[in-house]
């Protein structure tokens, strides 16, 4: 499984980039969700794979005993993806909120001020 | 020991009054000032005082030391140290600094920046100050820039003119190079002797000579005092600075700015006492120089042109006296800093109220004007007889300890006389063209309307050019006071005494020789525009034609370069960090590849997993590859689903409903905004597609090898152990995720929130703002 899910890993990574290579700007939001969802997979990874025993400790319990799932990782992907809406969200708007403006959701007809 | 301390705190002080001064003068504002200016002139006439008083102390061979701690754990302290060679130069600064601060006043009485100009002056006056006192090199090179810095604005001080600033910034791109090279320097020798002070490095003076690190060291010595003293090839920005107003020229490059190199190097003389190559390089170049300088001053035409090349000859002649380096030459270098100080701050202020009054510096055109400046003119014929070393004046005295200390210098004795002579027989020719010229023979007709300058503007140059001949009367002055001390302690040999006639010897025949030829030069050459514009075809040619050309290219390639890396496309950005980064992960997969697995750690696959994870892939590329927005943001939606299920299979549940909320959220958001948006097209073209995924692919690839890497290693888990010992105990928590974000992390999670609010805020203001018409 874990190499299936590094193999997944990449293929959200690939296709996070390839989209972030595109010139509309929806497909690149689209693209920097994908990638987000690819790192929040490696995190995951990280932690190491353990099949259905999430870290909560037993009602008559202390301590956790044996094996269980990392919470750290988790913890660390909670607050990632809590944040990403955060970008996403804004982003979404400004994309809407620029068309208004300059009509286009190109982004090579948007750097004008950028270029040399 | 108290009164000794009190004494010390006052040198901080003294050196630091000329920033406090340019400080107040902020406040006081110009109109208030224009009444009281001559009052700015007793700031550097109260510290030539305040230095004047240690020169019994320092007769005598004492070192006055002050030390407060700066920056204590980097060794930095504001040290300060006066022995013969600081106070010289404090005396110098202050001394002609006094004068310039008085004949500016009359000088720029009509300029409504005339309280700028003080401001500049005074920082300047007090770099120089801590630049010659300063016994810790870091604390010396930062006055070393702020003297490049505030000259800067000095050379500028026109700055509407638009070759004044052009030649402001030659002159600081210069200067600042040399003072990178210094910070260079300083580093190097404090890492090396292990001290930032000065006087301490000279402990240990092999260090300077052996070993691999002493070449750089003298490099970058070097280049630090050539760029600052003008030396050929770095010579250029010198005559650019004559942009600036006179008194500026006059205080720059008689007694101050450009004598910083030569200080530099008079003070690091005994450190690098034992390094064969400093003498040698300082004297090819210092020769070099004079010799370049020396013929330039046939081809000017404008007083302040000449004088600058003078300039960069008498600094040649310094540079090559500390070259020859024995204590005889030490002498001279140290008189004829003195000598070239007085009488070329004379001339440059008889230049400047001749332009005043005369409206011209253009020698081809001045003739006559001891009509209207008699005493002027005093001054001018008595700083071309000290600069031409006629007896009785000081200058006489310098010429003959220069042929003396390089009839003394073994070897190439010969040579170096004769390269000497050559240029001191032109130093007599441009004293006498600036000094003399401008006032004798028939007065032209167009200057016939000549101002009579008043007092100040011929007080100054009479002054200083009196103390040429005064000191000249009595050398034995100078010696006891400076020049012996100063000689022997840089040399450490004792050194010979001043007097002014030595008899009838060879020496004296080379003096008659310069002085006679070049009378017979001033007599015979005239200076003309024509011979000017023949030495300006050779310009393409000189380091400065160079050197702008270098920095043309130079600035060619970076347009070239930014317009590469940055050409203002994301996708340009995004793509050269992709493959660099490519690279970097191929390079480590392809040289150590570790790619293999621990088959007892592998999971066994079940069904469900393997289903999800097809969807997965079906989504992405229909994410991907969709023509259609909206069903793109519906595949987007899969993946995040899909993503639950295996925060789900795998012990996340929090993951899961989180991620589950959100990726919900975000398809409705899309859909919501995005219904509107023109048409999802395929803007690029099929090339660029191709590029493009071959580039995603890669790293994709390369990412999933990575991964299989890092999942062989074995994770340290001390932190996830302390977690789940304490989750309940500590935090009284059953669910060690929530445990971690709201208590053991709950700052973090505070500061999420507050971001999330922004972006909140954020989204609020751009769907609520009304675009005015226009911008629509």
């Amino acid at each position: 499984m874990e190499i299936l899910l590094a193999i997944m890993t990449g293929i959200l990574y690939a296709a996070g980039i390839y989209l972030i290579l595109r010139r509309s700007l929806v497909k690149l939001i689209i693209g920097i969700v994908l990638l987000g969802n690819g790192v929040n997979l490696l995190i995951f990874l990280m932690g190491g794979l353990v099949k259905g025993r999430p870290p909560i400790i037993p009602e008559d319990a202390k301590h956790l005993e044996g094996l269980f799932a990392d919470p750290v990782p988790q913890a660390l992907i909670l607050t990632a993806i809590v944040i990403s809406f955060g970008l996403q969200s804004f982003a979404i708007v400004l994309i809407k909120r620029a068309y208004k403006v300059v009509k286009t959701d190109d982004i090579d007809a948007m750097n004008e001020t950028d270029r040399i | 020991m108290l009164l000794f301390l009190q004494e010390m705190s006052t040198m901080l002080f003294a050196i630091l009054s000329s920033f406090i001064f340019a400080l107040v003068l902020f406040f006081i504002g110009q109109q208030r000032f224009e009444r009281f200016t001559w009052l700015a002139s007793l700031l550097p006439l109260g510290l030539f005082i305040y230095f004047a008083q240690f020169i019994p102390a320092i007769a005598n061979g004492d070192v006055i030391h002050f030390s407060t701690k700066w920056v204590p754990s980097l060794g930095i302290n504001l040290d300060f140290q006066l022995d013969g060679l600081s106070l010289l130069f404090t005396l110098l600064i202050t001394g002609i600094g006094s004068l310039v601060f008085i004949y500016s006043k009359e000088y720029l009485k009509e300029n409504n920046k005339l309280l700028r100009f003080y401001c500049y002056l005074s920082v300047f006056m007090g770099a120089m100050l801590g630049l010659v006192t300063s016994n810790n090199i870091i604390s010396m090179f930062v006055f070393w820039e702020l003297t490049s810095i505030s000259s800067f604005f000095l050379i500028s001080f026109k700055n509407t003119d638009k070759e004044s600033r052009k030649s402001a910034l030659l002159a600081l791109s210069i200067t600042g190079l040399g003072g990178l090279s210094l910070l260079a320097f300083a580093v190097l020798a404090g890492q090396l002797t292990g001290t930032y002070t000065i006087s301490e490095m000279l402990t240990n003076p092999e260090l300077f000579a052996q070993g691999e690190l002493s070449i750089f060291l003298l490099v970058f010595l070097l280049l630090a005092a050539f760029t600052k003293s003008a030396q050929f090839p770095f010579h250029f920005w010198l005559p650019g600075a004559m942009r600036a107003p006179t008194p500026v020229s006059t205080y720059l490059h008689s007694a101050t700015m450009v004598k910083a190199g030569v200080y530099l190097l008079l003070r690091f003389s005994p450190h690098f006492s034992l390094n064969e190559y400093f003498g040698t390089i300082l004297i090819i170049f210092g020769a070099i120089t004079m010799l370049y300088a020396a013929v330039h001053t046939l081809f000017r035409t404008d007083l302040k042109g000449i004088l600058a090349y003078s300039t960069i000859g008498a600094l040649g002649i310094m540079v090559f006296l500390i070259g020859i380096g024995t204590a005889e030459a030490i002498t001279a270098a140290i008189i004829f800093i003195m000598v070239h100080a007085l009488y070329k701050a004379s001339l440059f202020l008889v230049t400047g109220t001749i332009d005043y009054g005369a409206g011209t510096r253009d020698i081809t055109r001045l003739a006559g004007l001891r009509k209207f400046m008699l005493p002027l003119s005093i001054a001018g014929l008595l700083a071309a007889i000290s600069s031409a070393g006629i007896p009785p004046s000081v200058g006489f005295v310098g010429k003959d300890l220069i042929y003396e200390s390089t009839l003394h210098a073994g070897l190439n004795a010969g040579l170096l006389t004769t390269i000497a002579l050559v240029t001191n027989i032109f130093m007599v020719f441009a004293g006498f063209i600036v000094g003399v010229k401008p006032f004798i023979g028939k007065l032209p007709e167009h200057l016939s309307e000549t101002e009579k300058p008043n007092f100040i503007l011929w007080g100054p140059p009479i002054l200083l050019a009196l103390l040429g001949v005064v000191f000249g009367l009595f050398p034995g002055l100078l010696g006891n006071l400076f020049t012996d001390n100063i000689a022997a302690k840089l040399s450490g040999v004792e050194a010979p005494h001043l007097k002014l006639w030595h008899g009838f010897n060879f020496i004296f025949l080379l003096s008659l020789i310069t002085i006679g030829a070049g009378l017979l030069l001033y007599v015979l050459w005239k200076p003309s525009k024509s011979k000017e514009t023949f030495i300006q075809r050779f310009d393409v040619l000189a380091p400065k034609d160079l050197i702008i050309l270098f920095g043309n290219l130079f600035s060619q390639l970076s347009i070239f370069l930014t317009r590469l890396f940055q050409n203002g496309y994301l996708r340009r950005y995004v793509m050269i960090l992709l493959v660099i980064l490519t690279v970097v992960l191929g390079i480590h997969i392809f040289i150590n590849p570790r790619v293999f697995l621990n088959i007892e750690q592998i999971k066994s696959l079940d069904w469900n997993e393997i289903i999800i994870c097809i969807i997965m892939f079906f989504a992405i590329l229909f994410t991907v590859f969709s023509k259609s927005r909206l069903s793109a943001v519906a595949g987007l939606g899969i993946v995040g689903y899909a993503m639950c299920f295996i925060f789900v299979f795998y012990g996340a549940p929090d993951l899961a409903m989180t991620q589950f909320t959100i990726d919900t959220l975000t398809v409705i958001l899309f859909v919501l905004v995005l219904y509107r948006l023109p048409k999802y097209l395929r803007m690029s073209n099929p090339t660029n597609r191709i590029r493009d995924g071959i580039i995603a692919l890669t790293f994709g690839t390369f990412m999933s090898f990575i991964i299989v890497e890092i999942m062989n290693e074995n994770p340290v888990k001390n932190v996830t152990e302390f977690y789940s010992e304490n989750a309940y105990v500590l935090a009284k928590g059953k669910n060690i995720v929530n445990v971690i974000l709201v208590d053991f992390r709950g700052f973090d999670t505070m500061i999420e929130i507050i971001v999330l609010s922004i972006a909140a805020i954020g989204v609020f203001a751009l769907l609520k703002l009304y675009l005015k018409k226009h911008e629509k």
